[in-house]
């Protein structure tokens, strides 16, 4: 990849929005094959100290990258505004179209947030989505920014307490779209269950389920109840459910370990967590097992970032419903 | 204990699926036919380990792959393996991979060897015991097309046409059938055997993103509905141009020739997505009985065929060859909505540039009442979808000069999809082998469709097998094509530049 790079001290949002539009004339100029990418604006909030890491992760995005990345770095002590402006492209040897990414990096202080709209606003590429992710505090800041927001991105892992991240959550869901990374690490594990009870005569072992055992890393607890929460709400339990068991395992990854399903007659599915897939195990009726591998490579924390990305322009309509129910399970 | 479930109709639909984007996929066991030839290793292959790396597989998933060549199961896989590494879009993950060929099977034997099906027939017992229930059954053929038939008549004669418990599914690769004839032939000689509903004749175009977008730009913005009609469409050019060879491929094309290998089915898809009317559902059956409506209006074109200088010159090309490397046609709708709209097509090899657009040109307006001196003056709008290199819309529009006068030029408002989504485009193949998995045909060519196209290009299939003596128009390697081509062209228009 090749970069444009602007740089200013003590600048204004007009003086960073108007750099923008010149390296993009500039590159355009040279290369007429150049089109910047007009998808989704990604708002950033971060603490200095954790610029680096963060601006890792999102390199880290793969094909799934924001149009516009705009970093703000909040600093103690820092009154002024210290921007870079970085426009990435690959070249293009012949006359395909080459697209482009802006990222724009911000150094704010504290004093700043009270007005982060007045120097975000002017830096947004105009009708696309924006999406807000802040993800190491700094939370009223998108009470702030909700005028300007379609889509928040959080993590109700980040939160300590199971309840908290899922009631902050909650708390957004009225007002923008929520792209929850708890709830896309359940996504394989979701769509293994609906495979796994998609043929009918299965099928009707939904209505049968004796308990559920879900397996996740200590600090995925969110996780785990988001995956009950989406069989309440999917399956419509109305009080009486099965009996459901959350299990702490040690593991690297962020996210679910496994899960095990039992119905009728000692039948059960367990799914855990393999080297290119998942394990499955079948025990049936008499107590005959089967096993096999289900295909799927890891995504990595990078790969679940990246999905983030992707689904601000998609709309889940399962989320809220599992996130109440999730709620309600937890209370 | 039982759960309580309030009215969830578990047997008519999955209450597990709604939101999900990835919707299951029965167990099933894929066979290729024709495993060792080049689109197996260059495409088939590679699809299924991107689909495997997704996790877009069915929970289980069995392959096995049968052609003539003696070879070990370990040998089939060790050669799956290389093309997969070879040939896939994405770097493999090697316990994904591993996963997906370390219980493939081989089945050697020649297509019309009963004893290869009785194998087959063993194999596929064996995979559904190992998976405690029958799994769906998908026969790929990729396969010359003469083996087609014998096939799906071994396929018949062993039983394996159906299946108690699972689906039973055969997935045809093109070209279906050498002409009208032949394709009806064939369409018989599969029906025969299996239910229309278990036959997906492939047209891998039709799993492009780009060939299902134009379906989106038709049918999901109102902008264009009002106008896409005789009353202000003037005219439609559909250009397939290539700037390559035939790049080895001398005993296919010279045997095809432009005609059946772009007009015949690539291009009259994309002039049927075009034209026809809307759907009432995106039902594979809604969908495809609107192609088969405005196909069937398709007048039969008048004649016209080129062949390029060099390409005699090509490897493996007989010195008499007369087949043609450049074709351009004039096509009518005889329907309400497009009477009397000319449709030109144009595809051929060796040409300035590689370019799959289509243009539509509007109506001029009825008044001009601006000054035209000292501007290129007000041009017809149009419409110009590109299919590919760089997947996009432009619509020309007429604005004026900056200056003291009222002078217009025309400008474009440009889209590009690459600048406007995150993702990309998955190769044809992992779609269409996935929707033949589901049993989803909309992306699929139905019998009384294949006939319809070919319907089109026959009479001058027919024409041009009579007249051996005509001297065939050139055009050089490198150019816009032969310069009759112009003379389908009425009155002051042109061919688009390439």
């Amino acid at each position: 990849m090749s970069e444009d790079v602007w740089a200013d001290s003590d600048t204004t949002p007009d003086a960073i929005e108007a750099a923008l539009r010149g390296l993009l004339r500039e590159r355009h100029a040279a290369d007429v094959a150049i089109a910047p990418a007009r998808v989704l604006n990604l708002i950033v909030i971060v603490d200095r100290s954790w610029k680096g890491e963060i601006a890792n992760r999102l390199e880290r995005v793969g094909r799934y990258h924001a149009s516009r990345t705009i970093l703000c770095a909040v600093e103690e002590g820092r009154d002024t505004l210290d921007a870079v402006a970085v426009m990435s492209y690959a070249e293009s040897p012949g006359s395909e179209l080459t697209v482009a990414h802006e990222r724009v990096e911000i150094d704010i202080g504290p004093e700043h947030l009270a007005r982060l709209d007045t120097i975000v606003d002017p830096v947004l590429v105009s009708d696309l989505q924006t999406m807000l992710w802040v993800p190491h505090g700094h939370h009223g800041v998108a009470d702030i920014l909700m005028p300007m927001l379609d889509v928040i991105l959080l993590d109700s892992e980040d939160e300590e307490e199971l309840g908290a991240g899922l009631e902050r959550a909650a708390g957004c869901v009225p007002t923008v779209y929520v792209v929850d990374l708890a709830w896309l690490r359940t996504t394989p594990w979701r769509e293994r269950l609906a495979a796994s009870f998609d043929p009918p005569d299965r099928r009707v072992a939904l209505e049968e389920l004796e308990a559920i055992t879900i397996r996740h890393k200590p600090s995925s607890r969110a996780s785990a109840a988001l995956l009950v929460g989406w069989l309440a709400s999917r399956l419509r339990w109305n009080g009486e459910r099965p009996k459901i068991e959350l299990t702490a395992v040690e593991q690297d990854a962020p996210g679910l370990a496994g899960v095990t399903v039992s119905w009728c007659d000692g039948c059960s599915l367990s799914l855990d967590r393999d080297r290119g897939g998942l394990r499955a195990r079948e025990l049936g009726p008499g107590g005959e097992e089967r096993v096999w591998k289900v295909l799927g490579a890891s995504r990595g924390e990078g790969g679940i970032l990246g999905e983030g990305v992707r689904q601000a322009l998609l709309r889940d309509p399962t989320y809220g419903p599992a996130l109440d129910a999730a709620r309600e399970f937890c209370a | 204990m039982s759960t309580t479930v309030e009215d969830l109709h578990l047997t008519d639909e999955n209450p597990l699926v709604e939101g999900l984007e990835r919707l299951p996929v029965r167990p099933t066991v894929l066979v290729i036919f024709g495993a060792t030839g080049d689109l197996a290793h260059r495409k088939l292959l590679p699809a299924l380990y991107n689909l495997a790396h997704e996790g877009a597989l069915p929970e289980r998933f069995e392959l096995v792959g049968i052609a003539r060549r003696g070879q070990s199961d370990d040998d089939f896989r060790q050669d799956a393996r290389e093309s997969i590494e070879r040939f896939s879009r994405r770097k493999p993950d090697p316990d994904v991979l591993s996963g997906l060929l370390g219980d493939a099977r081989y089945i050697s034997g020649t297509f019309d060897d009963d004893n290869a099906y009785g194998q087959l027939d063993r194999t596929l017992h064996e995979l559904d015991e190992k998976a405690g229930h029958r799994l769906n059954r998908v026969f790929y053929m990729s396969t010359a097309p003469e083996f087609f038939p014998v096939i799906v008549a071994k396929l018949g004669g062993a039983g394996l046409d159906e299946c108690q418990d699972a689906a039973t599914r055969v997935v045809i690769e093109k070209p279906f059938g050498y002409d009208l004839d032949s394709a009806r032939r064939l369409n018989a000689e599969v029906l025969d055997v299996f239910d229309e509903s278990q036959v997906f004749r492939i047209d891998h175009y039709l799993g492009k993103e780009t060939v299902q977008n134009l379906m989106a730009l038709r049918f999901s913005n109102a902008l264009f509905e009002p106008v896409w009609n005789r009353n202000f469409v003037d005219y439609v050019q559909i250009t397939a141009a290539e700037d390559l060879g035939i790049e080895g491929r001398a005993g296919y094309y010279d045997h095809a020739g432009a005609l059946r290998d772009l007009v015949q089915n690539h291009m009259l898809q994309l002039l049927s997505l075009l034209t026809m009317e809307p759907p009432s559902s995106f039902d594979a059956n809604r969908v495809r009985d609107e192609k088969v409506k405005v196909l069937e209006a398709i007048v039969p074109p008048e004649v016209g065929g080129k062949t390029v200088p060099g390409y005699l010159e090509e490897e493996g090309i007989p010195s008499d060859s007369r087949t043609e490397t450049y074709a351009a046609l004039r096509l009518h709708v005889s329907n309400w909505r497009w009477s009397g709209v000319p449709f030109y097509l144009r595809t051929g090899k060796r040409l300035t540039r590689r370019v799959t657009e289509i243009v539509v040109t509007l109506k001029p307006v009825p008044h001009v009442a601006f000054q035209t001196h000292g501007s290129i003056g007000i041009q017809p709008n149009q419409v110009i979808l590109t299919v590919q290199p760089d997947e996009g819309v432009s619509v020309s529009l007429g604005a004026k000069i900056p200056g003291p006068t009222m002078r217009i030029r025309p400008v474009h408002m440009e889209f590009h999809y690459g600048t406007s989504f995150v993702s990309e485009s998955p190769e044809a193949y992992e779609r269409l082998i996935l929707d033949a998995m589901r049993g989803d045909a909309t992306l699929f060519t139905r019998n009384d469709e294949i006939e319809a196209l070919w319907g089109i290009v026959d009479p001058i299939l027919t024409a041009w097998q009579q007249d051996t003596s005509s001297p065939i128009p050139q055009y050089p390697s490198g150019s816009a094509g032969p310069e009759e081509a112009g003379a389908l062209l009425e009155g002051s228009r042109r061919w688009r530049r390439l």
